[in-house]
């Protein structure tokens, strides 16, 4: 546990905070104290993160090369048991296992603690893996086709269900651990006045995973019951209401993580400060108070709920939410202009952009993670939440086109961003082949660009999500699509192609490092990247204050005018539809 | 640092460009919060979620009422039914069909009531792109008035099963 310094010598081991001596290291990078209980259950949580990861991929693989119509590679039967396979593994398996692992990290190092308790991470674990291993079982069993959202009256397993049940239970419990620890922290005071912004991030989402987990819950037990034929004749309506609440609410857990990573990435590649920090926290605040009621985005075209409860519950107090997200999207880049600039890259509007780590995993995952997020997801998703306009949206492909710019192109990159610190910081080991690491954020990130848009111009002609064969072949009434939905189909196969490559080269570099990467301890990890000299600014030096911004406010409007053109077009589009009421 | 904690001072408003975009982003969202309202007032596309209860024993009786009085036609054995323009439309989706067609004029209003009577289904009016979830006990009525005519299918795009990409219906607006 001891490391050795540049002359021999071992020092004694550094016991700050509330940490049990032995149980503690000081980060041979950054400094920082490292739990060596809450670094094993990190590195087990990823582990299990990244096995899903796997899974769920294989599975994109072959549902891409199903929707592209010119390979339609499965048969109906596969095609709906791999989606609900995908959706499982990539939505809750792998991102919420990576979650906890970001919990867990922000609770200790980042505030000095050790972890609350060994049992309950145990627990949360072994609950978590046994959960996830039951529902993958039981979709392979055959008799739980019913994909991810398992509308009722459709019926899988009750293994299905109770899979989900226990994960949710291992996941919350790994959540009461992590509060445990704030708690610990907070108490043995090992941390001096505020939290730290990326804690405060992860308070956030972790507030926002028992939300949606208690929804889970009630959504989920009920369902269990009924498959077990304890009662029956549960309402549909209400599954939809409830089972959203954890769906939908859970990818605000996933926001949360993702912009927390953004913060810290931005931090660790540049040396970004936040701004503004009330800014920034007053943001993650408006993420805790103003989702909860998220799950009016899926029924904004459903019987039962009147039209006054979907316009208020799509856009309650403001669309403060969506004002959080405007945010982050702005604060972050303006703290890696304002590092950048303070550092001399101060030529003109954009050099600070141009002067930065491209080539840094680490930095360009973090920034197309917050692009495609930003202009991809945040626009589409805005826009096909609005009541209306989602007639034209509602359960076609212009969903998951959305959904894959925000939760794989946002979160999943941006987790994939923070491995390329985690393993060398964490785990103590240097990655192979640091070249392909540096070219994987841009495949992936490029070809789930494409696959969002795809998906997203081929569900504007009307192409439906979930769905086995757009030619409609054995159907009585022949129907099909313009030939232009079948080239985005095609373009979306092509994306596929280029992500699950870009996925399987983070896989690949990611367990090799993990497992056989060359060991780094007692020394600094190797840097990404070599800090560029600046290029002397034109005309007078200090012409931009390095405390000024303009280059993320540019930025920024360039984001709203396509957010407003976007927004009105389709507007417009829907005027243009039959009259209904 | 977002690693550390932050100056004891951090509690401060924001200033220059970041004052500028926290203004900008909140007038977008105001235009935003205005532009739902004034579309279910003054736009004429709006899903109002009118619905009543219903067994699908019921639905399924109300349909072939409706099927029996209005008949006027066949196309491959499926009956094509014209309400009277005003009046009220069934459409029954199940496992894997729309039953029936419905014959319609451009520019009369119908009241047309969807329900399932096994699993959600999708109801999905192509080209046009119009899309409205279709759940079991619910009657979803909506009151739709066809501003084109021509031949419409209605595609499922609710998951409902291993037949799911075969159930395909038609509406027919007469110019």
């Amino acid at each position: 546990m001891s490391s050795t310094t540049m002359d021999g010598a071992v020092p004694a081991p550094r016991v700050t905070g509330n940490h049990v001596a032995g149980r503690v290291r000081a980060c041979d990078t950054t400094g920082l104290p490292v739990c060596l209980v809450a670094q094993k259950f990190i590195w087990l949580h990823a582990v299990a993160a990244v096995v899903f990861l796997l899974v769920g991929g294989i599975g994109a693989l072959l549902l891409g090369l199903t929707r592209w119509p010119a390979v339609h590679l499965l048969d109906p039967q596969w095609f709906y048991r791999i989606l609900t396979l995908h959706g499982l593994n990539m939505l809750i398996f792998w991102i919420i296992n990576f979650e906890i692992a970001i919990l867990y990290f922000a609770g200790t190092v980042l505030l000095n603690s050790r972890l609350y308790s060994k049992a309950l991470a145990w627990t949360g674990f072994g609950l978590m893996t046994v959960g996830s291993l039951m529902v993958n079982y039981a979709i392979f069993e055959g008799r739980s086709d019913v994909l991810m959202t398992s509308y009722l009256p459709l019926m899988a397993t009750p293994v299905f269900y109770l899979g989900i049940i226990l994960f949710a239970v291992g996941a919350l419990v790994a959540v009461g651990n992590f509060f445990g620890t704030i708690y610990i922290a907070k108490r043995d005071r090992t941390y001096e006045g505020s939290v730290p912004l990326v804690v405060f991030g992860a308070i956030a989402a972790a507030i926002i995973a028992v939300v949606a987990l208690l929804h889970g819950a009630i959504a989920m037990v009920p369902t269990f019951l009924q498959s077990i034929g304890v009662i029956s004749n549960l309402d549909p309506a209400w599954y939809r209401l409830t089972w959203w609440g954890l769906g939908h609410m859970s990818q605000q857990i996933n926001v949360c993580a993702m912009v927390s990573v953004w913060y810290f990435l931005a931090t660790l590649t540049t040396g970004a400060k936040p701004l503004n920090q009330a800014v920034c926290r007053g943001a993650f605040v408006l993420y805790i108070l103003f989702i909860n009621v998220a799950s009016a985005h899926h029924l904004l075209v459903d019987p039962g709920v009147s039209a006054a409860w979907k316009i208020w519950n799509t856009s309650y107090a403001m669309y403060l939410a969506v004002l959080a997200s405007m945010i982050h999207g702005f604060t972050v880049p303006a703290a890696v202009e304002q590092a950048m600039r303070a550092k001399g890259h101060d030529r003109g509007l954009f050099g600070w952009l141009t002067a930065a780590p491209w080539g840094n995993p680490g930095f360009s995952g973090f920034m197309l993670s917050l692009v495609i997020f930003g202009f991809g997801g945040g626009i589409t998703g805005v826009t096909l939440g609005t009541q209306q306009i989602n007639i034209m949206a509602h359960n076609t492909l212009r969903i998951p086109g959305h959904f894959h710019m925000t939760v794989v192109g946002g979160t999943t990159l941006a987790f994939m961003a923070v491995t390329y610190y985690v393993v060398p910081l964490l785990f103590r080991r240097e990655f192979y082949a640091r070249g392909l690491c540096r070219l994987q954020p841009w495949l992936f990130g490029i070809g789930i660009t494409l696959v969002g848009i795809g998906m997203s111009f081929a569900g504007s002609y009307g192409v439906p999500r979930r769905h086995w064969d757009i030619e409609f072949s054995g159907a009585q009434f022949a129907t099909g699509f313009d030939s232009g939905a079948h080239v985005m189909l095609g373009l979306m196969g092509i994306g596929v192609l280029l992500a699950f490559t870009g996925l399987l080269l983070y896989i690949l570099l990611t367990v090799a490092a993990v497992f056989f990467g060359r060991r780094i301890e007692g020394r600094a990890m190797e840097p990404w990247h070599v800090e560029r000299t600046p290029v002397a600014p034109r005309g007078e030096p200090g012409v931009v204050s390095p405390a000024r911004v303009p280059g993320a406010l540019a930025l920024g409007i360039v984001f709203l005018a396509c957010f407003a053109v976007f927004y009105f077009a389709n507007w417009l589009w829907l005027s243009d539809v039959w009259h209904v009421r | 640092m977002s690693i550390h904690a932050p100056a004891a001072d951090w509690f401060r408003a924001p200033h220059g460009e970041e004052k500028v975009w926290v203004g900008l982003a909140i007038l977008w969202c105001i235009v935003m919060t205005i532009a739902m309202p004034y579309w279910y007032l003054f736009g004429k596309q709006n899903s109002a979620g009118e619905s009543y209860r219903v067994t699908p024993q019921e639905f399924r009786d109300r349909v072939d009422r409706f099927v029996e009085t209005n008949r006027v036609s066949d196309i491959q054995g499926v009956p094509v039914v014209q309400p009277a323009p005003g009046g009220d439309a069934y459409l029954r989706a199940q496992m894997w069909t729309w039953y029936p067609i419905l014959k319609f004029k451009k520019g009369q209003t119908y009241r047309l009531h969807i329900s399932s009577v096994d699993l959600q289904h999708g109801f999905s009016l192509l080209p046009l792109n119009m899309n409205f979830q279709v759940l079991p006990g619910y009657d979803h009525v909506l009151t739709l008035t066809p501003t084109s005519s021509g031949e419409f299918s209605i595609v499922c795009n609710e998951f409902c099963g291993i037949g799911h990409h075969m159930m395909t219906g038609r509406i027919i607006v007469e110019g």
